[in-house]
């Protein structure tokens, strides 16, 4: 026998989840995530290690280490990898679509006259996003584990698990990353109340803007002080204490080893919970026509 | 006061230096159609939507079945179409529903039914953006429709409808009310008004001009009468309908009197003498009162004599 809860806000839940699991958009973005993914975390270096090509995606390993970065022990470091620059703009669109669209569409002003409050079917909505994060992270951790199975096959490599706390704490570290990347773009949807101007500041932001202040941080103090706190830079830097790149120099794009792990963990959870309460506000207090 | 379902009182929304909607104070009866009469840009939709807590009041009150208006219990018992149906474009007609059913807390029959309320069952598994504009605008009534909720607002549901759709609709609403549900309608479409709704309310400018039921905004019937001699024909209706009720017009005379004093009129007045060439019962349309109310009669509006049956 189960029990199902039923309240207003899994009710929300349940009912933004349907309309999620529809959306052909949606499924874009996840397969777009999936091929980048593939793309940069297997197929490149298996390229470079099959062709002796060190030039690019090796960033200068030796052919041995390429391949040890594509065996199942490494999939703590490869899962991650990718989140601070793609993963994270991915993250954004995800988020900016689901909040921005249902202005456009006039669908927000349908759904609040269904009866639960405003907080709580944003709150379902919210909720509904944090599923698709885990589940797009899930599947991209089921995926990898089977490319590293099958290169680990081909290349006649013995399997070796890593250890079940790693893993556990890449899939967390990079759930946080994402969850903050999409709860950006679904703030900035808000604010927008759409979603074309949200995903392109956000973009801009995300891929150009933190990076020009990163550079110009290098020269003036204060502005160093200011990127530090900036999302890019605690999801970089999250992402970095994860895999040890000041062990390991990594020269992956978007991963950073400004903030110490803790300080990183504790910068990206507060965005997580500041910009759900700012978006919560928003939401109750607003005019929707 | 449980009579009432909806109750304003000087319910008011400015944006900047305009104001959309000026102290208007109305009412809606249990179990009544109320149609919501207005031009475009009068302040209905925007009237509609500090009722359902879509946007906030800048002065006045709202209660919507005796609770302030916007509260998640009102709400979960109106079920409301505001300026348009709103739904996800990727969806089909039948998973729009069930996605607002799933907020409602309703299951599938909910949604079966109301689709077939509207008569859109075998169109129900298109997707939403392959709809005309006619068939939205009855996904958006079956979606205010689930669940049987006391209160339904109306806004404009004819909008794309063809005939047929248009005919089907006001059987629709007229049921609603004959099973006790309360219906707010606003609409343009001022016949459809005058033959299902129970009162008016008509809105202009922001400002609520009249509410009162539709034979009271229309007045008393009259006769209209053709006749020579003309002189002859007023002694004779003055005796009949009284001098008070007597009016002589371009077209003839008017006589406050309803179509059934028509023969005995003519008997009298042939008795007198005189030959009778037109005797026609007429009443203002709702139609009428409203241009009187808001505005002049624009010039493409439909000639009194047309609507003369």
């Amino acid at each position: 026998m189960t029990a199902v809860i039923d309240n207003p806000m899994t009710r929300s839940t349940r009912a933004e989840l349907l309309r999620l699991r529809k959306w052909p958009a949606v499924w874009v973005t996840v397969a777009v995530w999936v091929a980048l993914a593939l793309m940069f975390g297997y197929l490149f270096p298996y390229l470079s290690y099959r062709t002796g090509d060190l030039s690019f995606a090796g960033d200068g390993d030796t052919r041995a280490q390429l391949l040890v970065e594509m065996l199942p022990a490494a999939l703590p470091t490869v899962l991650v990898q990718g989140l601070p620059m793609f993963g994270g703009a991915l993250a954004l669109v995800l988020g900016a679509i689901v909040a921005g669209n249902g202005y456009g569409w006039g669908t927000w002003k349908t759904v609040f006259t269904q009866g639960p409050s405003r907080p709580t079917t944003v709150g379902g909505s919210l909720v509904a996003l944090t599923i698709a994060v885990v589940g797009i992270l899930a599947l991209t951790l089921v995926l990898f584990t089977g490319v590293s199975l099958v290169v680990a096959g081909v290349e006649s490599q013995a399997v070796t698990w890593p250890a079940a706390g790693a893993l556990l704490e890449s899939f967390g570290g990079g759930f946080l990353v994402l969850e903050m990347w999409a709860l950006l773009g679904y703030t900035l949807g808000t604010v927008a109340r759409g979603p074309a101007l949200a995903v392109g500041l956000g973009l801009v932001w995300a891929l150009v803007v933190e990076n020009l202040l990163r550079g110009v941080g290098a020269l003036l103090g204060p502005v160093e002080a200011v990127t530090e706190v900036l999302p890019g830079t605690a999801g970089g830097s999250l992402v970095g204490a994860l895999i040890d790149v000041s062990a390991n120099p990594n020269e992956t794009p978007g991963i950073l080893d400004v903030l110490s792990g803790g300080q990183a963990l504790v910068t990206v959870t507060a965005y997580c919970v500041g910009l759900v309460v700012l978006v919560l506000v928003l939401v109750r207090r607003r005019d929707v026509a | 006061m449980d009579d009432l379902v909806v109750q304003t009182d000087g319910l008011t929304k400015r944006y900047g230096e305009r104001l959309a909607v000026d102290s208007v104070s109305m009412t809606v009866r249990r179990g009544e159609v109320y149609g919501f009469l207005g031009p475009n840009g009068a302040g209905k939709t925007t009237t509609l939507r500090m009722m359902l807590g879509l946007i906030r009041p800048t002065a006045g009150t709202a209660s919507v079945l005796g609770r302030p208006a916007g509260r998640p219990d009102v709400i979960a018992r109106v079920g409301a179409l505001v300026e348009g149906p709103g739904f996800f474009p990727y969806l089909s007609g039948r998973d729009n529903l069930r996605t607002m059913a799933r907020y409602r807390g309703l299951g599938d029959d909910a949604v079966d039914a109301a689709l077939a309320r509207v008569d859109l069952t075998d169109r129900a598994g298109d997707r939403f953006k392959a709809y005309s504009l006619g068939m939205k605008q009855r996904l958006g009534v079956a979606s205010a429709l689930m669940g049987e909720p006391e209160l339904i607002v109306l806004d404009e549901p004819t909008n794309g409808l063809d005939p047929a759709g248009m005919a089907d609709m006001r059987a629709l609403v007229v049921s609603l009310a004959r099973g006790g549900q309360t219906v707010l309608l606003s609409s343009h479409l001022l016949a459809e008004v005058q033959e299902i709704c129970d009162r008016v309310g008509v809105i202009n400018g922001g400002r609520l001009l009249r509410e009162a039921r539709v034979d009271e905004l229309r007045g008393e019937a009259t006769l209209r009468v053709r006749a020579t001699p003309e002189d002859a024909a007023i002694a004779v209706a003055m005796r009949v309908a009284g001098e008070d009720a007597v009016r002589r017009t371009p077209h003839g005379l008017e006589l406050g009197l309803p179509a059934s004093a028509a023969p005995a009129l003519v008997r009298d007045l042939v008795t007198a003498g005189v030959d009778v060439h037109e005797v026609s019962p007429t009443e203002r349309s709702l139609e009428e009162v409203f241009f009187e109310m808001t505005t002049t009669a624009p010039t493409n509006a439909v000639p009194t004599e047309a609507r003369v049956s």
